[in-house]
This record gives C-alpha cells, structure tokens and sequence, in this order.
C-alpha cells in the first residue's frame, strides 16, 4: 500500500514542475541561510559562515539532483525523454523511417491476416459445449477412410456403442421450399433428433427436437437458422409454430438455431430437420448416406472409441456378410472434420507470412545498422560524456521499439484491410461450406499475436545495433570514431551485415521456392485432364415435385419436354443431362457384380451417374468403344450401361467389355449390358483419384431430380434467364438452382480455391521477399563499394582495368548470393515436405522449379549488385584520392 | 577529513522520524543539526542528503510539510510527523532494536572459548 503510494506519486512527479522545482531551491536556500545566520552568531566572518554552510551542504546541485531523482521515477522519466528523442530522429531522417516503417508494416499486415484466418479456422473454439470431447464417427472401406454409415448401421452403432454418451447422425440435402413467390430449392440438413443436443447447442427462440420427434410416424417440424430467420421471415419472434411447405410438406417451425451456430460438415444448410427413415436407402444396410458425430464419455480417448466402433464393426459383419463385408469403423476429432481440410493451406500461407515478416525485419535491422554506423560519432561523444553502456542500449531499444509500434499500427490498419480483400476473394460456395470463416474479426487473440509479434520485432531492433555497440563503440573504439569518422569502420557492420544479407537471400529462396511449387501444382491441379470440354457449357439443377414425377414414365415426359423445349431456345446448340455433375465429388456409388466372373460378396464400388441420350456428346467425352446412350434406351428395351475407361481397366483387362453383363449386389434389377465405354470423364473433384464409374441411361432409372447441362454459343450467364423461363413455362413448381457456367464451377471449385489461394499469396510473399533481398544485398555492396572509394582509386591508379573492378565487386557479391541461395535450397528442401500435403501431382522436391528459382534469384542478385560494381568501375582515381 | 563515521544507509529516515516526533514540527536545517547534536557530534553528515530522505518519507505518507515563518523571520519549510509516521517510527524503532540487540550478542566476548 505505502510502495504503491510512493509509486504512484513517484510516477504523478514524471510530468515536469516547475513549482516543484522552484520550492525545492527555495527549501534549500532557506534552510542555507538558516545556518549561516547560526555560523555567524558562532563568531565567523560573513565569507567564512556562507562557505562553511556550503561545504556542510555538499553542493546545492547534487542536492538537488537527488531530489529530483528521488521525486520522480529516473526510469520512466529517461524513457520518456528517449522516446522523445527516437520519434526526433525518426522523423529527422523521413526516408528511413517510410522505408523501415512500409517494410515493417507489409510483415506484419500479411501475418496479421493470416493469423486472423488461422484464429478463425483453427484457434477459436467451436461453438459448441466442450468442443473437443466431440467426434466425427464413419465407416470405413477400403480407400474411403470417412465414408457415410448406413441408417441401420447407425442404429446398431448407437445401440451397441459403450463410448459415446450419444452418437448422432446427420445428413445435408437439397430440399423444395414452396411460398407464395412459387417453389425453389433451399440446403437443409436432416438430423436425428438427439443431434443439437450432443453438441450442446439450444434454439435462441423455440425448442429442439424432441426424442421421437424423427419417428416416421411424427408430425413434420422444421428448424431454422438465425440467418433463415432473419432473411426469409424477417426475425418475425410469432415464427414458431407457424407452417410452411418444406419438400413438397406442411412443416411446423419449431425453433431459431443461434446466431454463431455453424456446422461446417452439413454447411450450407438453411433448414434443420429431423432425420425420418423414409427414403429407400435408409431401409437397406447396404445403402450408406449417413455421417455420424458423437460426444466421447468422460474417459474415453478417441483411440478407445475407435477400437469400440471396430469392434461393432465386426459384430455387424458377421451378422450381415451380404452387406457389412469389409465395412470398418473409423473416429476422428470434429475439429479434424471441421478444419482439417483448410489446415494445411493456413499454416502454409501462415509460414509464408512468418518468412516475410522475417525477412522484413531483417532488412530493417540492416538499415538499423548502416544508420548506427553513422551515428557512431554521436554514439561516441555521449559514450565518452558519461553515458553507460545500458543507457546507450537502452536509446537504441527506444528507438526499435518506436519503429515497431509505428509499422505495427500501421500493418494493423492494412490488415484490417486485407482481411476484407481476402475473405472477398473466397467464393461464396467455399464460404457456405466453411462458414466458421464468416465470424473473421480482428479479437483478443488476434491482437496479441500482432503484439507479440512486434515485440519479437522491437527485440530484435534492440539488441542489434546493441551488439555493435557493446563489441566496439564502447571499448575505446571512442578516439577511432571520433577522429577517423566513418572510414575504418565500416568492416565490422559489413561482416553483420552481410550475415543478415544471407538470411535474407536464403529466406526469399524457401519461399520462392515454395511459391515455384505451389504454382505448378496449381497449374497442373487447372490442367488435369478432365476428358471434356468445359468451355461454353451452362450447367443448372432441376428439382420437381416427387408425387409428380415419382413414376418412372412421368419423369421419362417431363425429361423429354424439358429437353425438346430447351434445344429450340436461340444459342442453345446441344443438350443433356446428368444426376451428378462432373467435377464435383466421387460421391454416389453403388457396388456392382459382373456376370459370368466369380463373386465372393465383394465390394466393387463405382460411382453411378444417370445420364439422358446426348449428355456425352454435348460435354465431349470421347466415346472408346461401343456407343452412347440414345433417347430410345428405356423401360421398354433391356437395360444397358456404359462405363468409363477406368472400369474397364480394372474388371475387363485385355478383354472387350462390351457386350458383357454388369448388375447391383443389391438390388434386385435384371444385369445391364455394357453398350459402351467412355473416356475418363472427371467426376470426382480436380484433386481426387480417377475411379471407375458407371453411367445408366435416364430413362431405364429415373428420378425428380436431374442437373441440365446446354452447350451455347454465346455467352452462359445470357443464357440462364432463358432456361430458367423455359424450365418454368413447362411445370412451374420445379425448383431450378446453382445456374453456373461449368467453367466457373471448375473455377471455384474447392481445390481449385485452395491451389489457388496457396500458389497467389504464397507467390506474392515471395515476390515481396525478392524485393526486398534483393534491395538488402544492393544496400551492403553498395555500402561496400562507398567504404572502398580510396582504395578502388588507389587501384585504378595503379592500373587496374575497369572489368577487374567490376570483378572484384560482382564477385564479392556473388560469394554472399552464392552462400544465401545455397542455404536457401538446403531450406527448401528440408520445408519442401511441410508443403507436400497441398502439393498437387508435383514431387516436393522438384528439381526443376529448385533450379528455376535459384536461375531467377541469382539473376535479381546480379542485377542489384551490378549497379554499385558500375559504380566502383568508374571511379575517377584523382577524385577519389582528393576527397579524403 | 574527519573520522565521524557517516550516517549509515537506510538508518536516516529513522533519525528523522524520531527527531520529529521529540522535537515537534521542524525544518531540514534543524533536523539535520539535531541530529548531529543528538549523537554528541559524534555522527557528520552532508545537509544535502536530508532533502531526498524527506522527499521519499513526505511521498510515503509518513510526514507532511507547510510553509512557516522561521525563528528569524525567513520563510521555511516545516515538516512534522503524520500518525501513519508514527506508527511506521515504532515498528522501525523495534526492529533495529531487535537488530542491535543480535548483533551486540554475537560482538560479545566470547564465554565459553575461555
């Protein structure tokens, strides 16, 4: 209490007072007079008393200057003062500090940023209750590591777990949402009923499902989400127990889900419902449709929850061969699930931004030190006047540390900015699915990152030009510097400084070298052979009502009249459709058995797409063999199928497919005879294996739902007002959705996204870092060549030829490239593998990008070095030797 | 120079707080010259350093000052002792009490070496 008392008044005594300092004289002179009167009644003589009294003083300014000391704290106040003499030089010196304080801030701004997605993603907790007791619970077979568990096998999963205090499962969908405005297609997700619950997450308005409430025979309910609410039924709070025709069925809306919550694996979902077993797949255990998530008892590690599940697993298999052959179990962390797919380009993108900001700190510790080498006379003189070591240090930390708080302010104001250029590059479909990427805000954790790396910063500022400091200026270095200014100097900065110039050169290689990676495989990601043309195609979803066109030959009709109605419409030049579009997933398979070849209950899994006559030919997939499917291939006629290259390869090597029977494990269809064999269209996403596929013609498996894909040849986006129309003036209630030109899809694909995001900024940090290496190596030859003037005179005076000068120089400059490229690939290779992971159909060690690279730095490095080397070569001796 | 021995570090502000809780209200001269009188002469100190001890004591609560009139006439600069002083001067006086008294035990001729 009586320390803070002191302090605090102590601290009130740092704002200079004048009053302070005027009654502080007077006490004393006071108190002076006092006691020469005493001297003189003592018997002295007036000079005699007045000296006496002084001497017994012991000096009116030490006095003083003890007071002072004692009444304010020497600390703060010398802070006070060096911050104010670091801000008078900074601002005496306006290129050093723009150039310092614009390095500084693009380190900062980019890391900032970064951090701020990183927090986002991966930092910040889940909006959920003890987010890391939650799992992600799959079936697993063969290569599909987190496959969709089938409705049965869930209900057996949660019967028979002993990990879980509840396992969940989800399911995201498309669904027809009818208002007065006519019917579209929203996303929702069915859940079962338990589902917000194991998450720990209630409606802000309304209730949760209820247990039952996902029975088949339970009324229809709804949930929404807070931005349905909001955006649909205008936060209206009499919501709640209103109906709305969701799916073609009157649905009671019994709640509003919170503002922040968000559910990445079934995002985007508008509409929560409950998950009723009604569809045909749910009552096949062969039918996989389902995710599971689940809250781990308290305990329970993850491992041990896996081995549980396996064991169930295996349970199931015995009970159920046809179905259950091969299908395992598998836990993962919901954090994995939710982030894992980001994680590795965040923390790429966020090692990128952390080599900038070094090699911006860097280059700004070497400007510190040309600029200590130029004050060193100051440094000098206030050495010798008294200053001490720590004193001297602890200016040049004031001034680091000024430095930093003027570029972090400043990076932090542009990445404020950055963040909204950022998360407006990312395309809304990639946002929907990672909604946790919406909530980007500049929050505590964000804020002391920055802080904590500017100090990081403010350190290294310190403690460099300290070390100068410490090793020469101070051990009487003093007479050198002071008489022999700045010339013989010069050397000991250079062997810093040129350390610090190889850092630079070998960090601007890792990240250049990454940069050169990542942009080949995103070029070879957008160059993958996707066996079609994407250009010209517009691509759109249909989804009509399913007692309309639940029947095989009213779907047939509507499938004919879309199709006939469409082709005449101007531009349009060829037609078809799909149930899955390609580039999307290699989601929707099935499992297939060949006739006349031996099968044990194997699972051969394919993917299976429905697909109208012409679909093929208006995307222009080649034909291999055999034929495509034309519009007569229906009902009436046997069933056929064509398969793509890569079943072919597989099942029928060295054989001719066609002609050969294929049919489903199980369901009860007659075999379908293989009419044709297609090239290996792209399915799956660009990133994805190619597997094999089989494609049914439209007609012989019909559905509501269909994508319609039209080769124009104009422009895509003119052409959708059209279709749509169209689509309309043929049945009105069919929802049409997702109008996007097929290029675009590819486009803004996710791992084209990804690749993209990866290869732009990762190659915009580097292209940074090559600037600024480059301008540190020329700052220190240049700085090289202005220390060696006279000696570079005294050398062409003796003769030296100009191209020896060059030499020399170009030399000197090569050996610090020489050694900082060479480091800088010994970097990359050791980081090639951190990157692996977002690296498409490109070695982690690439010989050819490694080679490039280091071609483009060593050339950037000769370029900056030949300046100064032109420099030195055209000295003029007389000068030169004139000048000292 | 003499060889008074100087005031001893840290024991100055018990000197002062004890000289103005006997002698009242005073001002820097008078307790730095009373506190050489109350040593017999015996102790010699610089007058300067009486002013940041009565800074430090004043910025801990422990006395208060005021502008007076001095015995001739001058303006000065009067100090005197706050309760929270006088508390701090007892449990002060106690404790180098304590001190002394274990030091004195330990420079006592040895007993039982005879």
């Amino acid at each position: 209490m009586k320390q803070l008392r002191t302090w605090l008044r102590r601290l009130c005594g740092t704002v200079p007072n004048s009053r302070r300092e005027r009654e502080l004289a007077e006490e004393i002179e006071a108190n002076l007079e006092l006691h020469i009167a005493d001297n003189l009644r003592s018997g002295m003589t007036p000079d005699e008393a007045r000296r006496a009294a002084l001497v017994k003083l012991g000096g009116i300014e030490a006095s003083k200057e003890a007071c002072r000391e004692q009444s304010t704290l020497p600390f703060v106040e010398n802070v006070v003062l060096d911050a104010r003499f670091a801000l008078r030089q900074l601002r005496k010196n306006p290129g050093f500090t723009c150039t310092a304080m614009l390095m500084l801030g693009a380190g900062i701004c980019a890391s900032v940023a970064i951090f701020t997605f990183v927090d986002a993603a991966l930092v910040k907790p889940l909006p959920y209750r003890d987010p890391l007791r939650l799992v992600g619970v799959y079936e697993l077979h063969g290569e599909c590591l987190t496959c969709n568990l089938s409705y049965l096998d869930y209900l057996d999963w949660k019967k028979l777990n002993t990990v879980f205090t509840d396992l969940e499962a989800y399911q995201h969908n498309g669904f027809r949402l009818t208002t007065s405005a006519g019917t579209q297609m929203v996303t929702g997700t069915r859940v079962s009923a338990g589902f917000l619950r194991v998450l720990g997450v209630s409606p802000i308005l309304g209730r949760d499902f209820s247990v039952g409430e996902d029975a088949l025979n339970a009324p229809h309910t709804v949930l929404l989400t807070y931005g349905t609410w909001q955006n649909r039924y205008g936060g209206r709070q009499d919501i709640v127990g209103q109906t709305i025709v969701f799916d073609d069925v009157l649905s009671t809306v019994i709640g509003v889900l919170p503002r922040d919550f968000h559910f990445a694996p079934a995002e985007p979902a508008e509409f929560w419902i409950p998950l009723r077993p009604e569809n045909g797949c749910e009552k096949r255990r062969s039918c996989h449709n389902l995710y599971g998530v689940a809250r781990l008892k308290d305990g329970v590690t993850a491992r041990l929850a896996l081995a549980n599940t396996q064991l169930i697993a295996r349970q199931l298999e015995l009970q159920f061969p046809e179905s259950n052959r091969d299908q395992g179990a598998n836990v993962a962390a919901l954090t994995d699930v939710i982030a894992g797919r980001i994680r590795p380009l965040l923390l790429i993108l966020l090692g990128g931004a952390g080599l900038l900001l070094l090699i911006s700190c860097v280059n700004v510790a070497n400007l510190l030190l040309v600029r200590a080498e130029a004050r060193r006379r100051e440094v000098a003189v206030r050495g010798a006047l008294g200053a001490s070591p720590a004193r001297l240090a602890r200016q040049f930390a004031t001034e680091g540390f000024s430095l930093v708080v003027a570029g972090g302010g400043f990076g932090l104001v542009g990445s404020f900015w950055a963040i909204q250029l950022l998360s407006k590059l990312i395309p809304p479909d990639m946002l929907a699915r990672m909604p946790y990427l919406l909530s980007l805000n500049l929050n505590g954790r964000v804020l002391a990152f920055a802080v904590a790396i500017s100090l990081l910063a403010a350190v290294l500022f310190s403690i460099i030009p300290s070390l100068r400091l410490s090793r020469d200026a101070m051990l009487g270095a003093t007479h050198g510097a002071v008489s022999c200014g700045n010339r013989t100097v010069g050397t000991s900065w250079q062997r810093l400084g040129s350390k610090l110039v190889i850092i630079e050169l070998a960090t601007a290689m890792a990240l250049l070298a990454g940069a050169g990676l990542l942009a080949k495989s995103f070029y070879r990601l957008m160059h993958v052979d996707l066996a079609f043309q994407p250009n010209h195609l517009a691509t759109l979803e249909l989804d009509g009502p399913l007692e309309r066109y639940g029947k095989d030959e009213q779907a047939v009709a509507w499938l004919r009249r879309t199709l006939s109605r469409v082709a005449g419409l101007p531009g349009v030049k060829s037609l078809g459709t799909t149930t899955v579009l390609p580039v999307s997933c290699n989601c929707n398979t099935a499992w297939i058995r060949f006739a006349g070849k031996p099968f044990h209950g194997e699972h051969n899994d394919v993917l299976e797409r429905e697909v109208s006559a012409g679909y093929f030919e208006t995307i222009r997939a080649p034909l291999i063999r055999g034929r495509f499917f034309t519009d007569r291939d229906d009902r009436t006629k046997p069933p056929v199928v064509v398969i793509n290259q890569a079943l072919a390869d597989a099942y029928y090597p060295g054989e001719d497919p066609i002609g050969q029977k294929i049919s489903f494990v199980t369901r009860g269809e007659k075999p379908m005879e293989i009419v044709g064999v297609v090239g290996n269209l792209r399915e799956g996403g660009l990133d994805e294996p190619m597997r094999a596929a089989i494609y049914l013609p439209f007609n012989q498996s019909t559905d509501a739902y269909f994508n319609l894909v039209v080769r124009t040849a104009q422009s895509e986006d003119a052409l959708f007002p059209m279709l749509t129309a169209a689509i309309h003036e043929i049945d009105p209630d069919v929802a049409v959705t997702r109008e996007i030109s097929m290029d675009d899809r590819i486009q803004t694909s996710i791992p084209a996204c990804m690749h993209r995001s990866a290869a732009w900024l990762v190659g915009g940090f580097a292209a940074l870092a090559l600037v600024l290496s480059v301008i540190g190596l020329y700052g220190v030859i240049s700085y090289s060549v202005s220390q060696r003037t006279r000696e570079i005179g005294v050398r062409i005076a003796l003769g030296a030829q100009r191209p020896a000068v060059y030499g020399m120089i170009l030399r000197e400059a090569g050996r610090l490239s020489a050694v900082g490229i060479t480091a800088g690939i010994g970097c990359s290779l050791a980081s090639a593998t951190l990157i692996q992971k977002m690296l498409f159909s490109t070695p982690p060690r690439d010989f050819s990008t490694l080679a490039s690279v280091a071609l483009l730095l060593a050339a950037a490095s000769l370029l900056a070095s030949f300046v100064p080397a032109r420099r030195a070569a055209s000295v003029d001796p007389a000068q030169a030797l004139r000048a000292e | 120079m003499s060889n008074k021995p100087d005031v001893w570090q840290g024991t100055l502000a018990l000197m002062i707080l004890r000289t103005l809780d006997t002698m009242g209200s005073m001002h820097g001269y008078g307790i730095a010259r009373r506190i050489e009188q109350t040593s017999g002469d015996r102790l010699s100190m610089n007058y300067g350093t009486i002013y940041p001890a009565l800074i430090k004591l004043e910025q801990e609560g422990s006395i208060v000052s005021h502008w007076a009139a001095s015995d001739n006439n001058r303006r000065a600069k009067y100090y005197r002792l706050t309760a929270a002083g006088r508390r701090q001067l007892q449990r002060e006086a106690r404790v180098w009490e304590e001190k002394t008294a274990i030091l004195a035990q330990f420079l006592k001729p040895s007993e039982e070496s005879a």
